[in-house]
C-alpha cells in the first residue's frame, strides 16, 4: 500500500445507503422507485438467493453434514454469510458483559436467513411507558405506523389470520399452512391450561402475490434462502427488483468508515474502504440513510467526529449506543411418548413454525413488566450434523416395541431405536421484551481496531430482575404445556436461579435495537419521528437504531415499515426542497 | 515412526500384526486422503470458506490403524441389517476423518480413545481391537457400551464409545442410506395439505371448522 489515496466516486447521489438488510433494502426499495438516484453499500459479496441458495441439498451434500462453522453458525446450508464472529473484524465486551453480537456480510443481511416471523406491534407497545412507567414511549403510535404495516402486508406478503386481538394487530393475510402433528398436540395441550395457540404470521407466499415470485412449495427451508423468492428476503424482494429501475446502483464489499460532513455540518456521503482492492474510497449523496444494524449504524455515527459534531455525528444528546437491547430467550424441549414409532409422511411446511403463542397475561398481575411470545418447534426434521446425538440417555428410559432395552447399545437393535424415536421430539422458545436501559450501551473501545483501522465497538450490558423473572415465567409455562402434553422434558428443564433460568447471553436472539433512538425531545434522543437526526436533518437511520422499545415481537416487520415510512418522508422532504 | 514404536513397544512380546505394520506406510495414507477428497460438493461458499475446507482436506488425521478400527467399530455400531447397509457401506468413516478435521475438539477424545481401546485389549486378549477375534471384539464393546451398567474403571471406554456412537449414528443418519433408513421424506417440492387423515384418525385429533376455512388447502388429486 505504497500510494494510499482516497478515491472519489465522481457521481452525485441522492441517497447513499450503508447496509442491504430489511432497512436498507426497504429504503433502497422506495427511493430508487420514486426516480431517486441511489447508492447502496453493502459489506459483504453480492448474494442472489435464485443463483445462492442451498436450497434442497440433502445432508450428505455437505462435507460435514450440515453442522456450523464459524462461517455459518446456523449450519452448513443456512443463508448467512457470518455470524458471531468475523474475522478480523473484532468487538470487546467490558467487565463480565456477555453481549454477543450477530453481523451478517451479505447482499441482504440477515433476511436471507431469519424466521420470518413477521409481527406487528400493537398500539400498546409503542406506549410503554404510560402503562408501565418503564422505558419511554415512541413519538408515535399505532395509528402512525398501520398504514405501512397494511402496505408491507401486501408488497411483501406475510400469511396469518385476523383474531381481533387488542396488542396483535390483524394484517393483510395469506391463508396459513395447517398445523402439523406435533403442533395439534401443543394446541389441544396449551389450550387446556388456558394458553392460546393461534397460527403463525410468516412473510411466507402460501399464495402467489406476483409474477416475480413464486409460491410456497413446502420445504421447510427458508433459512437457506428461497430459489423462487417464496418468502421474504432483502436481496429478492427489494434490492433485485431497486436495480431493475435503473436508478440503484449497488457496492457490495463496501465497509463504511465514517459518515462525512460538511462545514454546516451536513451530511455529505461516506467514506469506505472496498474489501476486494483494500483502497478508499467516498461516495456522496444529497442524504445519507444508515441501515447497518442498530449497533453498527451506532459505531458509524460515533466514529463520524468533525468539529460541528465533536461527540460524534448525530450525538449531541449522548445517547447513541445507548438504550440497547436484544428480546429475551429461553427454551426447553422434550419428547413425546405418545408419537413414538410414527408412521412416515413428508410433514416438512413451511420454514418454521405453523402456530404460536401470543402474549396472553396481564403483567399488572405478574412479577414482571413486559410479555412475550412462544414458538414451537419438533417433528420430522431432515437429518443433519447432531442426528439423534445421545440416544443413550434415551433409549433405556422408554419400552421400545414393547422391550425394556438396557441404556446405550449398539448394533441391529440400536438401529431400531432411532427408527423409533425419529420424529417424537418437541421445542419451544419464548422471545420476550427486555426493558431498554440508558446503562446497557456499546461504545467507541479506545484502544481496538478492526483490519480496516476502524475503532470497534465495546459492549456494556446487564439484565435486571424483569428479564430474569420473564425467563423464569417461561419455564414455569414451557413445564406445564409440556406436561399437559404428556411430553417428557429431555433439555431446559434442569435452569434454576443459578443460571437465569436459562435466559440467553444479551443478543444472542439477535434483535438488537435501541442504539439511535427516535423521540420528540432533542436532548433525549439521537433522531426525530421520522427517523431523521435532530442534529443533521439530512442524516436518517433505518434499521434497529430508531426503536424506543422493541415489543415481544421480532422486529424486522416494524423496521421495514419504518424505513417504508421514512423513505416516503424523505422523497417528500425533498420534493419540498427541505433536504 | 514414532507412533508405531510405541504401540510394538506397548506390545512387549505380543505378536505384532499386519494391520498394525501397514499402519504407516505411506502409499495408504495417500489412499486415503485421495478417497476422501473423491466427493464434490457443489454448495455455495464465501472464499473464506473455501479457502478453509481445502485447508482441512489438505491433511489426514487418523492413521490406517486407527481408521481400521474406527470402520470395525462404526460396523458394529450400525451394521447391515434388513432395512439397510452398514456404516462403512454408507463411509461414515470418511465422514468421521473430515469431522474431526473440522471440529478439532473431536481429536483427542477420539486418538486417546482409540488407543485407551487398544491397551485394553492387549491387557484383556493380548492384541490391539482389529486383531482380535469377533468375539473377543464384542466381548470388549459390552463392556463399554452400557453406560449404567459399566465397572467405574470402564468409565473412559465409556465415554469415548458414546462419542463414537453418537459420530457414527450422525454419519451415518445423514447419509443418502441413513436417511432413506430412518423414514425422513421431505426435501422435496410439494403441497402441505395437513396432517393425513389417518394420522389424524389414529391419535384422536381433527382440524377445526375455523382452521378448514382459513388453512391453505390444496387439490388432493393434483
Amino acid at each position: 500500500m505504497g500510494d494510499l489515496q482516497v478515491k472519489k466516486q465522481p457521481k452525485q447521489y441522492d441517497a447513499v445507503i450503508v447496509g442491504s438488510g430489511a432497512g436498507g433494502g426497504m429504503a433502497a426499495y422506495v427511493l430508487a422507485n420514486a426516480g431517486l438516484k441511489v447508492c447502496l453499500l453493502e459489506a459483504g459479496p453480492m448474494f442472489d438467493p435464485a443463483k445462492d441458495s442451498c436450497q434442497l441439498k440433502n445432508p450428505w451434500e455437505s462435507p460435514r453434514r450440515g453442522a456450523s462453522t464459524k462461517y455459518r453458525p446456523f449450519g452448513d446450508f443456512d443463508g448467512c454469510y457470518w455470524g458471531w464472529e468475523i474475522d478480523g473484524e473484532p468487538y470487546t465486551n467490558s467487565g463480565d458483559t456477555k453481549w454477543e453480537w450477530w453481523r451478517a456480510r451479505m447482499l441482504g443481511g440477515r433476511t436471507n436467513h431469519w424466521g420470518r416471523i413477521s409481527l406487528r406491534f400493537g398500539p400498546k407497545d409503542f406506549k410503554r411507558r404510560s402503562i408501565d412507567g418503564l422505558g419511554d414511549d415512541w413519538p408515535i403510535g399505532y395509528e402512525d405506523i398501520k398504514p405501512y404495516y397494511d402496505k408491507i402486508d401486501r408488497l411483501l406478503g406475510v400469511f396469518g389470520t385476523n383474531e381481533g386481538l387488542e396488542n396483535d394487530p390483524d394484517g393483510i393475510f395469506l391463508p396459513p399452512p395447517k398445523p402439523r402433528l406435533h403442533e395439534l398436540f401443543i394446541k389441544r395441550a396449551a389450550t387446556s391450561i388456558g394458553i392460546p395457540v393461534i397460527p403463525s404470521r410468516l412473510s411466507i407466499l402460501t399464495k402467489k402475490i406476483n409474477d416475480d415470485r413464486g409460491q410456497c412449495f413446502f420445504c421447510a427451508q427458508c433459512g437457506r434462502s428461497c430459489k423462487v423468492y417464496g418468502d421474504f428476503s432483502s436481496s429478492s424482494c427489494l434490492v433485485i427488483p431497486a436495480i431493475k429501475t435503473g436508478n440503484l446502483d449497488l457496492v457490495t464489499n463496501a465497509m463504511a468508515r465514517e459518515v462525512l460532513t460538511n462545514k454546516e455540518g451536513l451530511a455529505t456521503g461516506i467514506s469506505y474502504i472496498n474489501k476486494d482492492d483494500m483502497q478508499e474510497y467516498q461516495v456522496s449523496g444529497r442524504t445519507v440513510i444508515l441501515a447497518a444494524s442498530a449497533c453498527e449504524s451506532a459505531r458509524l455515527l460515533l466514529n463520524s467526529k468533525s468539529p460541528r459534531h465533536p461527540n460524534g455525528l448525530a450525538n449531541s444528546s449522548n445517547v447513541v449506543g445507548k438504550y440497547l437491547h436484544d428480546s429475551t430467550g429461553a427454551d426447553m424441549g422434550g419428547i413425546i411418548p405418545e408419537l413414538f414409532d410414527r408412521k412416515r409422511y413428508n410433514e416438512d411446511g413451511v420454514g418454521g413454525m405453523h402456530v404460536y403463542t401470543p402474549w396472553w397475561l396481564d403483567n399488572k398481575k405478574l412479577d414482571f413488566p413486559r410479555g412475550y411470545h412462544i414458538e414451537y418447534g419438533g417433528g420430522f426434521g431432515m437429518p443433519l450434523y447432531g442426528f439423534s446425538w445421545g440416544i443413550e440417555n434415551l433409549n433405556g428410559t422408554y419400552k421400545i416395541k414393547g422391550k425394556q432395552k438396557e441404556a446405550g447399545g449398539y448394533g441391529a437393535s440400536l438401529k431400531e431405536d432411532y427408527r423409533y424415536f425419529f420424529g417424537a421430539h418437541v421445542g419451544m422458545a419464548g422471545r420476550g421484551e427486555a426493558i431498554a436501559r440508558e446503562d446497557n450501551y456499546c461504545e467507541i473501545d479506545p484502544n481496538v481496531v478492526d483490519k480496516f483501522g476502524i475503532p470497534v465497538l465495546r459492549f456494556h450490558t446487564k439484565y435486571s430482575d424483569y428479564e430474569i423473572k420473564q425467563a423464569k415465567h417461561m419455564k414455569e409455562t414451557f413445564a406445564e404445556i409440556l406436561h399437559a402434553m404428556g411430553a417428557v422434558i429431555t433439555w431446559g428443564g434442569d435452569d434454576g436461579p443459578e443460571n437465569n433460568y436459562g435466559l440467553h447471553n444479551p443478543g444472542n436472539i439477535i434483535h438488537e435495537a435501541g442504539t439511535v433512538r427516535m423521540g420528540n425531545d432533542p436532548k433525549r434522543s439521537a433522531l426525530n419521528k421520522f427517523s431523521q437526526a435532530h442534529d443533521c436533518k439530512n442524516l436518517f437511520c433505518v434499521d434497529g437504531g430508531p426503536f424506543v422499545s422493541q415489543a415481544d415481537k421480532n422486529i424486522t416487520w416494524t423496521i421495514l415499515a419504518l424505513s417504508m415510512r421514512t423513505s416516503e418522508y424523505i422523497v417528500d422532504e425533498m420534493k419540498k426542497r427541505n433536504i | 515412526m514414532d507412533r508405531r514404536k510405541s504401540i510394538k513397544t506397548l506390545l512387549v512380546g505380543a505378536v505384532s500384526t499386519g494391520v498394525l505394520v501397514e499402519a504407516c506406510k505411506p502409499e495408504d495414507k495417500k489412499a486415503v486422503l485421495n478417497d476422501a477428497n473423491a466427493q464434490v460438493y457443489t454448495l455455495n461458499r464465501m472464499k473464506e470458506e473455501e479457502e478453509h475446507y481445502k485447508e482441512v482436506v489438505s491433511k489426514t488425521f487418523f492413521n490406517d490403524h486407527e481408521m481400521a478400527t474406527i470402520t470395525v467399530l462404526a460396523d458394529i455400531i450400525i451394521p447391515k441389517d434388513e432395512v439397510s447397509g452398514s456404516a462403512s457401506d454408507a463411509k461414515v468413516p470418511e465422514f468421521i476423518e473430515f469431522i474431526v478435521k473440522d471440529m478439532p475438539g473431536h481429536q483427542t477424545p477420539m486418538r486417546g480413545g482409540l488407543r485407551w481401546l487398544d491397551i485394553q485389549c492387549i491387557k484383556q486378549f493380548g492384541k490391539p481391537f482389529v486383531d482380535c477375534t469377533h468375539d473377543q471384539q464384542i466381548q470388549m464393546v459390552d463392556q463399554i457400551a452400557y453406560p449404567k451398567k459399566a465397572k467405574p474403571d470402564m468409565h473412559q471406554g465409556v465415554a469415548f464409545f458414546n462419542l463414537m456412537r453418537n459420530l457414527t449414528a450422525t454419519g451415518f443418519y445423514t447419509s443418502e442410506i441413513g436417511v432413506k433408513d430412518v423414514g425422513y421424506v421431505g426435501n422435496t417440492p410439494n403441497q402441505w395439505n395437513g396432517v393425513p387423515d389417518d394420522v389424524l384418525k389414529q391419535y384422536g385429533l381433527a382440524y377445526t371448522e375455523k382452521e378448514l376455512k382459513e388453512c391453505v388447502s390444496f387439490d388432493k388429486k393434483v
